[in-house]
């Protein structure tokens, strides 16, 4: 969306007056009648209304695992079995004087990895023995093994994979969705935000909506308790006294919008009835008693160590069939300095499972062609350890120069490996991918030209990708 | 002897020996010679070249990297690199590296054709042969012309215009309207009738001190019938304390301020909130925006600083700070340094000066180079933290300080703490002196210059040349982080957890003073390079401290550079700050700029819709002594503030943003004054100004997404709970919900406006937030007790506390009908009633109370009671 296409949007609501029929329909059919015809014609209205995308897209939703504190691509999705050799030994100063590392010398010595890993699918795609769940769907995933970035520190890194700058304060890739595209829920956020484990270094600035309009921030949705802030009524506030309190204040806002004739209290109005809507459906999504046992134990619902993550996992699943345009779980922490081998096991005994249940499930119900789920952290991990000792109480340190993230669904071809480390993974041989890039494809699967998608803020057009990205055309079915 | 590079150089180094040895002169003409060879030919042989294949981008339209090819001094200058001509030195050319490929990857001409080798060979000649360059006419030319871009209305000077004539003289009261005025009758529209009396105090109450007015106030105001009556009521606002409260909101966006670092961690900054107390007490006091400006940027290096002129300087200290492990200090140094440099270019001058960190501005007049000549200004600041008390704070502090002191002492001494210490110091110093010779001690130096403001400095610093508190807070992060340089055993030997622990409860049993984050500067100062495609380690050539050319200039008077560049910003001569500053606060009182674009004032921006009433303004803010309370008064005691803000739809079609000012504006509160005006509606409202952030009560689970527990939220007490939203503790990665739903900015960067969304969320937060739910129970029982029983006036009351105005008999009737509807369900149902208003209630028993209260939360909830009209 351009400058002019906003603008359209913005002064809409002048528009909606005089055009009955406009997107802002359901808001003047609440002003004009009862609730009950407001119930009849719901749907987001407003900056969420729907909007067209640039093109075809291939994705309708997106699904972004964000694996905060940078998992070891070397023990998980990156095999380097010529680590072997070096075992223990420093590696020679021409080879590591180019690494930027937060912690640990160049000089550090190498640290094999204990993994096992085995080619999995048709495709053959190697994976770690860590997560055997997600390397069952070896076809369906589309492995990006050259990913590289700027950033060597979390917050940096996370704030760059999320916004596209080092820099905070701009808004993150589901912002930039759901301002792009608006919103296909008429119940539900177009972009909601799962947490587990501890927070992540990023906090609430992974979400962020920057500067653009508090309309488009993630929209934090809790699995146990309350799930969205202030959605549970009062205590002592029925459903029922609660529609009666709605209703008096949508009468009383109607007799002011008679009055001023402000189009802003229609869309008040209009967010009311959201709202109401908002706190029936976002608690269903919460009830799990529809789905079988067998989905259930597939994702690892109610067992230990995968009940949360796989409870978010479905979730998800259930928030893209409720029309949920951009589902992030966020999972922290993967910065495994120290103890890697032991810490990234529990991990990946959280994880893996419902991951992998969540890209099966979507196949077998015919979601994952159009629900694009992405896996990735901020960074990758060096060859090296990090302590003196390569036993198994060393860990690894921030590398920023080559990570793994993988792509399935929503028209990314699976069952393929895009670029190549060398045999140290220390840098990039083939087809590096940049952070901004896989943005780029992200935007792109869903119709969204991420040159285009531009929003003016101090004097310049801003966009996901800053001034970079290129599709990674390569990863397109 | 070192093998030559390429064939290219190789032919440029005998050219350049051949050439060299015609420069020593014929008197030296060495036998292997058969003569000098020909001389190249500038305008005929080199210009072409230059012309055709250089000066698209290093030419007078643009100068990539600084560059210009285009005339002999510039040519010979350089780019923000350094010289690419060393005259008789092709070998030593960059230039002749760049075309020739020597340069790795980088080649020279990027696009087209390469040069050809005879091209390369003549640049290498001219260049051996002394780089001769004859000046042209056009060279004389360009230097006389004025800078591009000085044409743009904003870098004019400001003239004040004067009022236009109008027709409608009798509408006109101040000459704010005879502008506004104007243009309206050039469209042929006219303007709205004023607001009503309710309407026009209500709105001046919140955009003056950000609370509605109290039913005493309105009262008065309404029964007093002299037309000064307003005017009156204007002058108390402006000098009530909360002036300075609803005003210092605003500042507080462009200051990027907050309680905490904002990366990862995000550290508490347990003192940011003296600084915010400098700008309520500055702006409460009117104190002239040109102190204001210039105390902010530089107290700390005026005359003899008072201790309120440096915690003035902590406006430096409100950006991000980023102390996660393993930040490389120097590269954030830089970013810090680029956040001052870019806060104060668009707060004060409204330029997007942050484009040219890494090239050439693209719309502006503001080059790289001249970015970081701005960028040398604060280039040498340190952060310094400076004793700042508040009233009362001192008599207690000296009272305890010397048992204090000599507990700590006895405490220090006999847990080893000073036997331990100078060897630390030393060894860290030592490790300052040789990075990466020994890892321990290369991190427990960052944890020192991460943790402590000016932290090596200290460490460097002699006992005797440190101030107490400076001793003071290095032992304590001594005692904190020993265990990075010891063996664990040791460290378990020393049980300094267990230590610091005392010393925590010590400090926290001690009275202490209020301190302040502030800065001061390196000495000496920091020599500033440009920085090649704004990399924090990639040094071009150095530069001077200096404003954009485009301006005014600098009068420098051997001042310190950073006083004079705040003197500059507030002189007379500059274009750009009255205008920005008056267009601000137009802004908050129209909801629109008299330029929309409040964050660029640059060639991009729309311009101004009234450039005149916009220099009128601005002309007058600067006559008036810079005074803000002024300029304020000015805007609403005019008819065009004094408008209705109802729809017009005879005027939406031609003008549906209201830039011609045919009415006035309904504009949602501000994310903190939903918070005020329900807690003052209501009667919980904690009145005290400013003082330390608060903590009011949120939902669980909000802090723990902040990283990996370093966030805790504890619940303020008693009446710190209930205080007006700009004291909310600002955590950037966990921040407090409400106001983050409506729309407070993340205060990452400086924010010149905000947006005002309408979503779902802010409808569950005001319907079923506890705060929201406590100010229905509070009003439901305050607005009662003024009306005992009876229930018209008991509306009419809350209607007063919450709209400032008496309710339609619609209103009234739809009020009625709700609460006989609730009291009829609360009747059945008696637990759900006192859970919802738990409070007893005088005359009313639980149903009644219950409905009553629903009718109060009502009240809450309209779209008017959160909005400006």
């Amino acid at each position: 969306m351009d400058l002019s296409e906003y603008r359209d949007i913005s002064t809409r609501r002048h528009f909606f007056r005089y055009c009955a029929g406009g997107i802002d329909a359901a808001a003047l059919a609440v002003l004009s009648a009862g609730y009950s015809n407001a119930l009849a014609a719901p749907g987001p209205a407003g900056p969420l209304a729907p909007r067209a995308a640039h093109f075809e897209a291939s994705a309708k939703n997106v699904i972004f695992l964000l694996m905060a504190g940078a998992p070891s691509q070397i023990d998980l999705y990156d095999p380097k079995p010529a680590l072997q050799r070096w075992h223990g030994q420093p590696l020679p100063e021409s080879m590591t004087k180019d690494l930027s590392l937060a912690f640990v010398k160049p000089s550090a010595k190498v640290l094999a990895s204990p993994r096992v890993f085995r080619r999995h699918g048709e495709s053959g795609t190697e994976f770690s023995d860590y997560i055997p769940h997600v390397a069952s769907r070896a076809d369906d995933i589309c492995l990006l093994r050259s990913m590289h970035t700027e950033a060597f520190n979390h917050h940096p890194g996370q704030s760059l994979l999320m916004s596209g700058s080092t820099q905070l304060g701009r808004p993150t890739v589901g912002s930039w969705v759901s301002y792009g595209l608006g919103s296909e829920s008429e119940s539900l956020p177009a972009f909601v935000v799962l947490s587990s484990g501890r927070g992540s270094s990023g906090g609430s600035s992974n979400w962020s909506n920057g500067f653009l309009d508090s309309t488009y921030q993630g929209v934090v949705f809790r699995n146990t308790g309350e799930p969205i802030l202030f959605l549970e009524n009062p205590p002592g506030v029925s459903e029922r006294t609660q529609r009666a309190r709605l209703d008096a204040i949508r009468k009383l806002n109607q007799e002011r919008h008679a009055l001023t004739a402000d189009s802003e209290i229609a869309s008040r109005i209009q967010s009311y009835e959201l709202a109401f809507r908002m706190q029936a459906a976002a608690p269903d999504l919460l009830d799990f008693s529809e789905e079988s046992q067998s989905t259930l134990d597939m994702y690892g619902v109610g067992k230990e160590p995968t009940h949360p993550y796989a409870t978010n996992c479905l979730l998800a699943r259930r928030m893209v069939e409720k029309g949920v345009r951009f589902v992030m779980l966020v999972h922290a922490s993967w910065d495994d300095h120290q103890e890697i081998d032991r810490k990234l096991g529990n991990n990946c005994a959280i994880t893996d499972q419902p991951a992998g249940a969540l890209l099966k499930d979507l196949r077998q119900r015919g979601l994952l062609d159009s629900t694009l789920v992405v896996w990735g952290g901020e960074f990758g991990r060096t060859p090296m350890g990090q302590l003196e000792r390569v036993d198994e109480a060393a860990g690894r340190d921030h590398h920023a120069k080559c990570f793994s993230v993988w792509m399935a669904g929503g028209g990314v071809r699976g069952g393929q490996v895009i670029g190549k480390t060398d045999e140290l993974g220390l840098g990039i041989e083939e087809h590096p991918v940049h952070v901004h890039d896989l943005q780029a494809t992200i935007l792109h699967a869903l119709g969204l030209d991420h040159e285009r998608l531009t929003y003016r803020h101090m004097g310049r057009d801003f966009r996901l990708t800053d001034v970079g990205g290129t599709v990674i055309s390569q990863a397109l079915a | 002897m070192v093998p030559l590079p390429s064939p290219g150089i190789a032919r440029c180094l005998g050219v350049l020996i051949a050439s060299l040895l015609a420069q020593l002169g014929s008197a030296q003409q060495t036998g292997s010679r058969a003569g000098a060879p020909a001389r190249v030919d500038f305008a005929r042989q080199i210009a072409p070249i230059l012309e055709n294949r250089c000066q698209a981008c290093h030419g007078a339209a643009q100068q990539q990297s600084g560059l210009r090819l285009d005339h002999g001094a510039a040519a010979l200058k350089g780019g923000y690199s350094g010289p690419v001509i060393v005259p008789g030195s092709s070998s030593t050319s960059r230039l002749v590296r760049l075309i020739s490929g020597g340069e790795g990857d980088l080649v020279m001409p990027p696009f087209g054709d390469r040069l050809s080798s005879d091209e390369v060979r003549l640049i290498g000649a001219w260049i051996d042969e002394g780089a001769h360059w004859p000046a042209t006419e056009a060279d004389a030319k360009s230097a006389r012309a004025d800078p591009p871009g000085s044409g743009h209305w904003a870098f004019r000077p400001i003239a004040k215009p004067d009022p236009p004539a109008v027709r409608r003289v009798s509408w006109v009261r101040s000459p704010i309207d005879s502008f506004v005025l104007a243009r309206l009758e050039r469209e042929g529209v006219e303007p709205a009738a004023p607001a009503s009396r309710a309407t026009l105090i209500r709105r001046v109450s919140l955009d003056l001190t950000g609370l509605p007015p109290s039913p005493r106030a309105i009262d008065a105001y309404l029964g007093d019938p002299s037309p000064a009556a307003y005017e009156r009521f204007v002058d108390k606002l402006l000098e009530s304390p909360h002036y300075g409260e609803r005003w210092a909101t605003q500042w507080l966006d462009l200051a990027r301020y907050a309680d905490s670092d904002g990366y990862e961690k995000d550290n508490e900054r347990p003192y940011a909130w003296r600084w915010r107390q400098w700008v309520i007490d500055a702006l409460n006091d009117d104190m002239p925006f040109d102190r204001f400006t210039i105390e902010q940027i530089a107290g700390d290096v005026l005359p003899d600083p008072s201790v309120d002129q440096q915690v003035a300087t902590g406006f430096h200290r409100n950006g991000l700070k980023n102390r996660e492990g393993g930040v490389k200090l120097e590269q954030f140094r830089f970013e810090e340094t680029v956040d001052r440099a870019n806060t104060v270019g668009t707060v004060w001058l409204g330029l997007t000066v942050g484009c040219a960190q890494c090239h050439d501005h693209k719309y502006d007049p503001i080059s790289q180079e001249e970015y970081y000549r701005f960028f040398a200004f604060f280039n040498s600041v340190e952060e310094a933290e400076i004793a700042a008390p508040m009233p009362g704070e001192i008599g207690p502090y000296l009272q305890a300080l010397p048992e204090y002191l000599k507990r700590r002492r006895e405490l220090l001494e006999a847990n080893r703490v000073y036997e331990l210490l100078p060897a630390w110091e030393t060894k860290m110093v030592e490790a300052a002196d040789n990075p990466g010779k020994w890892t321990d001690w290369d991190h427990a130096l960052d944890a020192v210059q991460k943790y402590l403001d000016n932290g090596e400095g200290i460490v460097r610093k002699q006992r005797s040349e440190r101030t107490d508190r400076e001793q003071l807070k290095l032992e304590d992060h001594f005692i904190k982080n020993y265990h990075r340089v010891i063996s664990k055993e040791l460290w378990k030997e020393l049980d300094w957890v267990g230590l610091r622990e005392q010393l925590l409860r010590m400090r926290a049993e001690t009275p202490d003073l209020t301190y302040a984050r502030a800065i001061a500067d390196t000495s000496p100062a920091r020599r500033t390079h440009i920085h090649l495609r704004g990399g924090w380690d990639a040094l071009g050539v150095p530069v001077e401290p200096g404003t954009p050319g485009v301006l005014p200039p600098l009068a420098q008077q051997g001042k310190h550079p950073r006083l004079a560049l705040a003197e500059w910003l507030v002189s007379r001569e500059n274009p750009l700050t009255a205008r920005v500053i008056t267009n601000r606060v137009w802004q908050e009182f129209f909801g629109r700029g008299i330029v929309t674009t409040a964050d660029d004032f640059g060639t991009r921006s729309p311009g101004p819709t009234h450039p005149a009433l916009l220099d009128w303004l601005a002309a007058e803010f600067i006559g008036s002594g810079w005074s803000l309370k002024g300029l304020h008064k000015a805007i609403v005691m005019s008819a065009t503030y004094r408008q209705s803000s109802d729809s017009r739809p005879d005027v939406e079609d031609m003008d549906p943003e209201n830039e011609l000012l045919a009415r006035q504006r309904r504009l949602r509160l501000p994310a903190e004054l939903v918070r005020d005006v329900a807690l003052a509606a209501s009667g919980l409202l904690d009145t005290r100004i400013g003082g330390p952030s608060v903590r009011p009560a949120q939902p669980p689970g909000v802090a723990d997404l902040a990283y990996a527990g370093s966030v805790k939220w504890e619940a303020s007490r008693g009446a710190d709970g209930y205080r007006r939203g700009l004291y909310t503790f600002l955590q950037r990665t966990a921040p407090y919900p409400q106001l983050v739903n409506f729309d407070m900015p993340d205060r990452t960067a400086a924010r010149c406006a905000r947006e005002r969304s309408n979503t779902p969320l802010q409808a569950l937060n005001l319907l079923n937030d506890s705060t929201f739910v406590e100010a229905a129970r509070a009003l439901a029982v305050q607005s009662l007790a003024a009306g005992r029983n009876v229930f018209d006036d008991s509306i009419r009351a809350a209607f007063r506390s919450c709209l400032s105005r008496v309710p339609t008999a619609a209103e009234l009737r739809h009020l009625k009908q709700y609460y006989s509807e609730q009291k009829a369900i609360f009747d059945s149902e008696p637990v759900l009633a006192a859970e919802f208003m738990p409070l007893e209630m005088p005359g009313l028993d639980a149903a009644q109370a219950a409905a009553w209260t629903g009718v109060a939360s009502v009240l809450l909830n309209l779209d008017e009671f959160i909005t400006r009209e």
